[in-house]
C-alpha cells in the first residue's frame, strides 16, 4: 500500500466518524503490516494488544473446538477492522485469527490508542462511534445465523409453503 | 355476505384454459444439486394439447405430484418458450414436505402436472442501462437463476452483474459449476456460508456482509433479492441503507399459494394476493407488510 497511514485512514469509511486531527492522532499508532496466507495473527486467550484495519486480502476468526479442530466463525475482508477485545478488560482475545490470503493491514498499538482515548474523551468517543456500528452489525449477523434461516423445515419443524422452491 | 352467487373474477394470469387444470409434463432430466435439492427439466405436452403459456423469470408454477398434492415452485431456468408456450421448463426444488419429496423423487420419464404461469416476474428488462445486484439466500438462488441467465443472454443491455449468495454450508450451495461459469462470463460472484466445513476456502458469515465489499453504485443499481423473509428484510434494508431506492429493490414473497390466480385468498398478505400481485414485489410496497406479525 502507498500513502501515509493518515491518508489511507481517511479513505476508509470505518473511520469516517473521526475528524482529520483525530485520524492523524490514530495514524501515529498505526504501522503497515503484511501476513502470508496461513499466518496466524493471534490465538484465543492471548493478550489483545493490537487491532488491524484490513486493506487487502482477508482473515478468518476461528476457535479451536475439541475433536473438530479450528472452526471458522467469520471471515473479514478489506475495509473491515479485526479485533475489539483490546477495548475492554481483560484485554484477551476471545477468538483466534488467521490470514486466509496474503493480507496487508494497518496494525494499531492498542495500549497507545487506549491511552489516547483516556486522555482525550472526544477522541475516545469518536473511536467508540466508529466501533459500535460494527459491533452491532456483527451481533445482528450472528443472531440471524443463530436462527439458521436456510435450514430445511424438517430440521426446524416449520412449514415451507411458498414459491421459493422449498 | 349477501348470499348472492358471484362469478369468479376475470383471470389475470395464465389463459383460462390452464388456470385450474394442470397440463401433463414429462420429466426429461433430473439433476441432483445438493443432498435434498434437485433441478427437474420438464417437457411439455405435444400436439394436439398445447403446453402452458411461457413463463417470465420470477413467475411460478403449481406443480402436481399426482396422488400426493400440489405446490408452488418458481421457474429456475429460461426454458424453451417457442411460440409463447412453455415447451420446456426448469424447476429447482427442495424435498421438505410430502409433495416436494414426491417431486424430488420423480424419475426421468415420469409425468407431473403443471399449472401456470402465475404471479409477477422480476422484470429484468427494467434494469436496462443499470447494474444488476442479485442477493440470494439458500434455495432463494433458484428463482434468481433466470435473472442471471436472461441478463447474460442480453449482456450489452446491463452494467455490472453482481451476484451475492449465502448458503447454510458449502454442501448446500446451489449451482456450483454454474457459479464458476458465470464468473468466467463476467458476473461478479461472491459466496458466503453460515457454517464452514473443513476445506472451505471461501467466506463465512451472513450474506449482508458481502454487500459493502461489492462496491455497489446505488444510484444506478436494481436489486433482486430472494431467500427467507428475514434474510430478505435485512438484505433489503442493508441495500437501502447504502442508497438503493426501495422502489428498485425487488423481493420474492413466500406465502401459501393455492389457486394461483387470486380466487381463494390463501396467500393474502395485507392488500396483496401474493399469487397474483406477487411473488415479486418492490420493497417500497413489501417492507411494511413483511414486518406485520399477523400477516
Amino acid at each position: 500500500m502507498t500513502g501515509t497511514v493518515a491518508a489511507r485512514l481517511s479513505a476508509q469509511p470505518f473511520f469516517a466518524a473521526l475528524t482529520d486531527s483525530q485520524r492523524e492522532a490514530l495514524a501515529a499508532d498505526g504501522t503497515t503490516v503484511t501476513f502470508a496466507a496461513g499466518e496466524r495473527l493471534f490465538d484465543e486467550g492471548g493478550v489483545a494488544d493490537m487491532f488491524w484495519l484490513i486493506e487487502q486480502g482477508g482473515t478468518a476468526l476461528d476457535m479451536r473446538v475439541p475433536g473438530r479442530g479450528d472452526q471458522i466463525v467469520e471471515t473479514l475482508g478489506p475495509g473491515t477492522v479485526l479485533g475489539w477485545s483490546w477495548l475492554h478488560p481483560p484485554y484477551r482475545w476471545q477468538f483466534g485469527a488467521v490470514a486466509r490470503l496474503a493480507t496487508t493491514a494497518i496494525a494499531f498499538d492498542a495500549a497507545s490508542v487506549r491511552r489516547r482515548c483516556d486522555a482525550d474523551p472526544a477522541f475516545g468517543y469518536a473511536m467508540l462511534r466508529a466501533f459500535t456500528p460494527v459491533i452491532t452489525e456483527r451481533l445482528q449477523a450472528t443472531r440471524l445465523r443463530l436462527l439458521d434461516l436456510y435450514a430445511a423445515p424438517s430440521q426446524l419443524s416449520r412449514a415451507g409453503t411458498g414459491p421459493v422452491n422449498a | 355476505m349477501t348470499g348472492q352467487q358471484t362469478a369468479p373474477p376475470a383471470l389475470t394470469g395464465p389463459a383460462e384454459e390452464t388456470a385450474a387444470v394442470p397440463r401433463f409434463y414429462r420429466v426429461a432430466s433430473r439433476r441432483e444439486d445438493t443432498a435434498d435439492t434437485v433441478t427437474l427439466e420438464l417437457t411439455g405436452p405435444a400436439h394436439p394439447v398445447e403446453p402452458v403459456p411461457a413463463f417470465a423469470p420470477g413467475q411460478f408454477a403449481m406443480l402436481t405430484a399426482f396422488g400426493v398434492g400440489e405446490v408452488p415452485i418458481s421457474v429456475s431456468g429460461l426454458g424453451d418458450s417457442d411460440g409463447g408456450r412453455a415447451r420446456r421448463l426448469e424447476h429447482t426444488l427442495r424435498a421438505v414436505g410430502a409433495v416436494t419429496r414426491a417431486l424430488h423423487a420423480a424419475p426421468p420419464g415420469s409425468l407431473i402436472g403443471v399449472r401456470g404461469p402465475f404471479g409477477t416476474g422480476w422484470d429484468v428488462a427494467s434494469a436496462a442501462g443499470r447494474d444488476i445486484v442479485i442477493v440470494a439466500g439458500g434455495i432463494g438462488l433458484a428463482p434468481l437463476r433466470p435473472v442471471v441467465l436472461s441478463a447474460l443472454a442480453d449482456r450489452s443491455r446491463y452494467g455490472r452483474i453482481v451476484l451475492l449468495a449465502g448458503a447454510r454450508t458449502p454442501g448446500d450451495l446451489l449451482y456450483g459449476d454454474e457459479l464458476e461459469r458465470w464468473r468466467r462470463d463476467g458476473v461478479e460472484v461472491a459466496v458466503t456460508v453460515d457454517r464452514a466445513g473443513r476445506g472451505w476456502r471461501g467466506q463465512v458469515g451472513l450474506v449482508t456482509a458481502l454487500i459493502e465489499p461489492a462496491g455497489l453504485a446505488p444510484g444506478n443499481s436494481v436489486a433482486f433479492v430472494c431467500g427467507p423473509d428475514i434474510m430478505m428484510r435485512f438484505t433489503a434494508d442493508a441495500l437501502a441503507a447504502r442508497g438503493i431506492p426501495t422502489s428498485r429493490i425487488r423481493v420474492s414473497l413466500e406465502r401459501n399459494m393455492r389457486c394461483g390466480v387470486g380466487w381463494c385468498g390463501h396467500c393474502q398478505l395485507g392488500p396483496l394476493l401474493v399469487c397474483r400481485d406477487g411473488p415479486v414485489v418492490s420493497y417500497d410496497r413489501a417492507a411494511a407488510l413483511m414486518r406485520v406479525r399477523e400477516l
